[in-house]
């Protein structure tokens, strides 16, 4: 308290629980300077890059592209159109192999590039972007197709837009990169740090923010010197003094999870369950603030990332700026090949990212890293043992969950209980896994207890609506029932005379006459070949499916039915004055049936 | 290039931690405290800690061979070796063969297989096995012999037993000719003193009308205790276990030990007495830490420690039993599931008390 008062410039910290020390393995790949990739001959770009609804192509097979034309449009508010990486022509409109944990093949674009790489029409540059609207810049981003660059790949323009009753005060920028062996961010920060800075500004105008915490783990020195150099240069301009800080934080797994660089830079929690808006912040990756800058400083839609290659598998691990659309094996292919068998192929980092079968899939706007890992890099952690119930687990839970409790409940299938141990606050981040002595795959435990839980809380759903369906058409029918009594009260003390109790017998008499009447013409007319089946409910009924008829010879069964109206019922089958009701009610049974 | 298929989930790192790592730590750590029971207690500790180790691999494989389980990942873990081997740390350097196979049986078989093998069982397998040997052979498992200070054997004409001797004893029960058992066993220290303060005798008294006292606790005994702290020790530096537990139990221990003492120093010995003496410093490092059978949850770990120091004082200043460290991480077994429902912490991003 005291330090704080005597330096107030001290960058602050804080803690999250937990967390692992990991051999970071960034050397084998952040040496050189990134590599612009090769323009491969075929881009197969994914039409779901994001998450959020697939995008809707806009062009069809033998269509000519050029760089940067859309090639598909988001439909929904959280979605992200995606652009021609390159100039050629559409070839194919069809499910290719995609970078996605089910090894599942997704709708693609496939486009023959014609080595011209030319741009297509460009949206104006803004480079006033702080005289534009903030809605304005929004709908700039989201038409630039950018989603978050990070891995979660969440559209940034709804991130961006967090509405007004959730001011924002603080925009984190994540450069941490955790993950061992990924460097992307790091290069990319060392090599468009004003570009990223640039992206950071034309956010806090959107966001109406004056206030940036730009994290990044103390591995990166280089990194962090470039961004603070940019930071300092931004900062001088500004109309606001020192807006943009950079904060040098320890390396610790998983610091760069959005909740766990939020505690570290600003010391609030995301509430359970919660998104950082809720406590006023908005948490981009640097790769996105990138985006964010070419987008609106120069109209260029995101058809480019870094990705790392990596991994001891392969020949000459490094960087590259490639083309989304791009097959990981020119990637591979330009880093020297695979030198051994890589005993697992990975998309993205060691703890969280996703082993694929083969790499003949695509880049996609999320893919950070392709991992080719090596027998002794990856070991055969060997058939799990029985839980020891040592804790270690719970020690380095950065999201402080009794992981091993977790594991009980998951593995009994008990997803009531799994739940009360806060699954959902599991961030998957495999650390516990990593530490575990008995060599569980926690991880995937808690993945199989989420994805059971969201199937039974479907089903769930489902017959809660039934129900509620059920119990609504109950409702409706019991109204009903009481309106007609209620109007046929009303009409026997109309008919009953103001005299003495037997003009009222009489008339009641006269009225059971009528009916008695009534219902023998029906029933000849009911006879009567060629009767329309509306005729009367009694007519109706055969005709009706088995449930609605129970209902409908209930109300027919009642007396007085058809003398409802106080008219004489209808021979004719023009003539119908049933109860409205009467009429409604097949159609609407048969809609909710 | 095709990768062999099939899904495996993340993270993809390597392993940094093994069951049998843990154990083999936790073996090497019983090395000093081990040396010192030899050095003061004869070859009596080896020979026992060589025979619980036989007894505890084969009973365990044969009860696994029974369950149609594979015997080799589940001997390899050393979890058999540990429970062996602290067993052997706690029953005397006399006791017969038979009994430690009897203990290591109950222990192995009916404690630890019964209940699902390892991670499954509630109790304390060591513990349990020497907690049915105590209650059930309460004279060999409390003859204790004396430990091999010149001084102290001089003054009350006792001797120490050769490596013959002692295996002799242990195999067929019969001491050497010119010995009787008053010359080679002694009470412990534990005992002496529950036995003189039952006498209405007061604490300088006793320590002034024998030789067995030393500057804390009992001659050699608080040396044992020592190295096993010295054991202790490296374990937390080598995080094999967390600081928790031991704390909190040797902090219950010297709260409960040190309230009775400041009211009445003649009658109850001092805190630093009740922690040299006896098993308190092998259970707080070594026993209480079992992880299957302890706490889990951190806060859940300083109750359950606490809770068992403080127990050890009172049993042994008021129970039956001159020691009580099993009997008291017996009791705390049984509660730690309630403990730890109790002591969930706080998850990220949830409100303080939610």
């Amino acid at each position: 308290m005291l330090f704080s008062v005597l330096n107030p410039h001290r960058e602050r910290l804080w803690h999250f629980h937990g967390g692992i020390h990991l051999p970071d393995e960034k050397a084998l790949s952040n040496a050189g300077a990134s590599v612009a990739a090769p323009l491969p001959t075929q881009l197969v770009v994914a039409l779901q890059q994001h998450i959020g609804a697939p995008s809707a192509p806009c062009v069809s097979v033998g269509d000519r592209v050029k760089k940067g034309q859309v090639l598909a449009n988001p439909r929904g508010y959280v979605s992200a159109p995606v652009h021609a990486p390159s100039s050629g022509t559409v070839v194919a409109l069809e499910p290719r192999q995609v970078p996605h944990p089910s090894g599942l093949a997704a709708p693609c674009v496939v486009i023959a590039t014609d080595g011209a790489d030319a741009w297509g029409e460009l949206p104006a540059p803004l480079p006033d972007f702080e005289q534009h609207d903030p809605a304005e810049l929004r709908e700039r981003i989201r038409q630039s197709g950018i989603v978050g660059m990070g891995g979660a790949s969440f559209p940034s323009s709804v991130k961006l837009n967090p509405g007004p009753d959730q001011p924002i005060h603080t925009l984190v920028i994540n450069g941490a990169e955790c993950e061992p062996y990924i460097t992307c961010d790091d290069l990319l920060m060392r090599e468009r740090a004003a570009d990223i800075v640039d992206g950071i500004r034309v956010m806090l105008h959107i966001l109406g923010t004056q206030r940036c915490l730009v994290g990044i783990e103390d591995n990166k020195p280089e990194a962090l010197a470039a961004m603070r150099r940019a930071a300092q240069r931004a900062n001088a301009q500004d109309a606001v003094a020192g807006r943009i800080k950079v904060r040098e934080i320890p390396t610790l797994y998983p610091s760069g999870g959005e909740k766990q660089l939020i505690k570290i830079l600003t010391g609030k929690e995301v509430p359970s369950h919660g998104i950082p808006a809720q406590i006023g912040i908005v948490c981009q990756n640097v790769g996105t603030a990138c985006a964010v800058a070419d987008a609106v400083l120069r109209g260029r839609p995101l058809i480019e990332r870094y990705v790392t290659v990596t991994g001891r598998a392969v020949g000459k691990p490094q960087n590259y700026r490639v083309r989304i659309g791009t097959p990981a094996a020119d990637l591979v292919a330009a880093s020297g090949g695979y030198t051994v068998e890589p005993e697992k192929l990975v998309i993205g980092g060691p703890m969280m990212g996703f082993r694929i079968d083969s790499d003949a899939v695509p880049i996609t706007k999320a893919a950070n890293c392709i991992l080719a890992l090596t027998k002794a890099e990856s070991p055969d952690p060997g058939a799990p043992q029985p839980c020891i119930r040592c804790g270690r687990c719970a020690e380095v839970c950065p999201a402080n969950l009794l992981p091993q409790q977790l594991y009980w409940h998951a593995r009994a299938k008990d997803l009531d209980k799994v739940q009360d141990y806060n699954l959902f606050d599991c961030i998957e981040c495999g650390c516990c896994a990593v530490v575990c002595p008995s060599h569980i795959p926690l991880v995937q435990y808690y993945r199989y207890a989420k994805t059971e839980s969201w199937a039974r809380e479907r089903e769930k759903r489902a017959a809660e609506h039934a129900r509620e369906r059920h119990a609504a058409k109950e409702a409706r029918l019991e109204r009903q029932e009481r309106e007609r009594k209620a109007r046929m009260r009303k009409k026997q003390e109309a008919v009953a005379p103001k005299g003495g109790r037997d003009d009222a017998k009489q008339a009641a008499i006269e009225a059971a006459r009528e009916r008695a009447a009534a219902k023998k013409r029906v029933a000849q007319a009911g006879a009567a070949p060629g009767a329309a089946a509306q005729d009367t409910p009694q007519q109706a009924v055969p005709e009706r499916p088995a449930a609605q008829r129970r209902v409908a010879t209930a109300n027919a069964g009642a007396p007085k039915v058809s003398a409802t109206d106080g008219k004489p019922p209808a021979a004719t089958p023009q003539h119908t004055p049933e109860p409205p009701v009467e009429r409604e009610r097949p159609g609407t049974a048969a809609g909710h049936g | 290039m095709q990768a062999r298929a099939g899904f495996v989930s993340s993270p993809h790192a390597a392993r940094v931690n093994s069951v049998d790592w843990v154990m083999r730590q936790v073996c090497l750590a019983l090395v000093p405290g081990t040396l010192a029971l030899v050095w003061f207690f004869g070859w009596g500790v080896l020979i026992n800690m060589a025979l619980a180790v036989v007894f505890a691999v084969v009973a365990e494989a044969l009860v696994l061979k029974l369950r149609g389980r594979p015997a080799l990942p589940a001997i390899a873990d050393y979890s058999a070796v540990v429970t062996a081997l602290l067993f052997a740390l706690t029953i005397p350097p006399t006791l017969p063969w038979w009994l430690t196979l009897l203990g290591i049986l109950f222990a192995i078989v009916i404690v630890k297989q019964l209940y699902g093998g390892i991670g499954y069982n509630p109790f304390n397998p060591a513990m349990a096995g020497y907690v049915f040997l105590l209650i059930s052979y309460p004279v060999a498992t409390t003859t204790w012999l004396p430990p091999d200070v010149p001084a102290l054997l001089a003054a009350q004409d006792l001797t120490t037993l050769s490596l013959l001797d002692s295996a002799r004893l242990i195999f067929t029960g019969a001491l050497p000719a010119e010995h009787t058992w008053d010359a080679v066993s002694a009470a412990t220290p534990l005992d002496e003193m529950r036995a003189k303060l039952d006498q209405g005798m007061a604490i300088d008294e006793i320590r002034a009308s024998s030789p067995l006292w030393g500057l804390f606790g009992g001659r050699g005994w608080e040396w044992v205790a020592f190295w096993f702290l010295l054991g202790g020790l490296y374990m937390l530096w080598r995080k094999v276990i967390t600081w928790q537990i031991p704390a909190a139990f040797l902090a219950g221990l010297v709260v409960a030990a040190g309230a009775f003492w400041l009211l009445d120093p003649q009658s109850y010995p001092t805190p630093m007495f009740h922690l040299l003496s006896g098993a308190a410093i092998l259970g707080a490092f070594f026993i209480a830490t079992d992880p299957v059978s302890a706490c889990t949850t951190k806060r859940g770990q300083l109750v359950y420690g606490f809770l068992i120091g403080v127990l050890v004082f009172v049993i042994r200043t008021w129970g039956g039993y001159p020691d009580a460290v099993a009997f008291s991480v017996l009791l705390l077994n049984i509660a730690a599931p309630m403990i730890d429902h109790y002591t969930q912490p706080r998850v990220f991003g949830q409100k303080h008390g939610a």
